[in-house]
């Protein structure tokens, strides 16, 4: 099973099609890996799925880098 | 058993083109940001002096003309439409008169924002099969351009103007194999004109009488509730994604059109995009994409198409036909 920093990480490459070393955890979706903000909206669903949880929008725009996506998921799993 | 099937289809643009590039001129966008977003490229926008009327007529001559049927054949038409001629009568009356499509038929609009057109292709299936009409016009036409508000970015770029239409004929066969409709008005202040006849008529003309969007929401429920409704309509249908030979959906917005593709497991080829050339139509973007897909030879007859549409309201539908 992997970890979720590795779950997270996994996503944002496949959903903004970056490689896995440009992934690191203080990475901006937008600023560093060139995310525009239908491509963060995807990736918050994907999230979404991969987690079982439902991330409100409010939620949604606070997570602006990966660290913050790690973070909000660990934050829910506690729960 | 009685079903319908699609004997021919039509199409029509407006003949003005607007690139993006006429947009960057008034709105603060640009072409790059307008494609990569959207992957739109240029709509067509009607003239000062063209009606919905008069887009739908085109279309319709077409389609009839590709059916070999004569307009005294129909006799039901259905109109999709959020942009009427007038308050009343109904634009698909008005067609009536114009097409000499006989007195004393069925005439009526439907309104079901961008999925309109599935939903009088699923009406106009159930009169076929119920022996209230043998040859039906189903049509799609929407002068978008009249309700947008030319100062919102986020909303003037998607739109444009068109009508699509195909004929539906009583067969032995399918035809249209099945219709799913669904709508949910719970999320309408999200996509809406909020606006009309009875409820601030005056503001109708005003800047806050026209489309206004959430566009990221919509996006995500778009996306979600399409991959959803096209799982469901092949497996209530028995069918595999291998069994479909076009994906048709409403041209919104190309990464909703990817996303639904993905879902399925199609490849783009698969897929008929005219988002580029045609903007978001409404209730026109099927039969227009439909069309351009009949004519160019990609669409041949016995292929399975799946149309899906998903819109304001919020409404959603899917139609899996045998061409």
């Amino acid at each position: 099973m992997s970890s979720i920093e590795e779950r997270v990480k996994k996503i944002v490459v496949e959903q903004l099609g970056v490689k896995e070393d440009e992934v690191t955890s203080e990475a901006s979706f937008v600023d560093d890996l060139g995310a525009d903000s239908l491509d963060t909206v995807e990736l918050v669903m994907a999230l979404e799925e991969e987690f079982e949880c439902e991330i409100p929008d409010e939620e949604a725009e606070k997570i602006t880098t990966v660290q913050q996506a790690i973070d909000y998921v660990n934050r829910h799993l506690d729960q | 058993m009685i079903y319908s099937q699609i004997l021919g289809t039509g199409g029509y643009l407006p003949e003005r083109v607007m690139p993006n590039s006429e947009l960057e001129q008034w709105v603060e966008t640009s072409d790059v940001w307008i494609r990569e977003r959207t992957g739109i490229e240029s709509r067509h926008i009607a003239a000062d002096d063209e009606s919905c009327s008069d887009l739908a007529l085109n279309a319709a001559q077409q389609a009839l003309a590709a059916s070999g049927i004569s307009a005294e054949d129909v006799d039901l038409i259905i109109l999709a439409t959020s942009t009427p001629d007038q308050v009343f009568p109904s634009t698909a009356t008005r067609l009536q008169q114009r097409l000499g499509v006989p007195a004393g038929t069925i005439a009526f609009d439907v309104s079901a924002a961008c999925s309109g057109f599935i939903y009088a292709l699923d009406i106009a299936n159930r009169f076929i099969q119920t022996k209230g009409a043998k040859t039906a016009l189903v049509i799609g036409a929407e002068i978008f351009s009249r309700i947008l508000n030319w100062e919102d970015r986020g909303t003037c770029i998607l739109f444009g103007d068109g009508a699509g239409a195909v004929v539906l004929g009583a067969a032995d066969q399918p035809g249209i194999i099945s219709t799913q409709l669904h709508a949910d008005g719970r999320q309408e202040s999200l996509l809406n004109v909020p606006w009309g006849v009875s409820q601030g008529y005056e503001a109708l003309q005003g800047v806050h009488g026209k489309v206004t969007m959430k566009g990221n929401e919509v996006f995500k429920v778009a996306v979600r509730t399409l991959g959803q409704l096209v799982t469901d309509t092949l497996q209530t249908n028995g069918m595999e994604n291998s069994d479909i030979d076009w994906l048709i959906p409403h041209q919104a917005n190309i990464r909703i059109m990817e996303a639904t593709a993905k879902k399925l497991n199609l490849p783009m080829e698969r897929v008929v995009s005219t988002v580029a050339t045609h903007g978001n139509t409404s209730a026109a973007s099927i039969p227009l994409a439909l069309n351009v897909a009949v004519r160019d030879g990609r669409i041949k007859r016995n292929d399975v198409l799946l149309l899906e549409a998903f819109g304001a309201g919020f409404t959603w539908g899917s139609a899996l036909i045998r061409y």
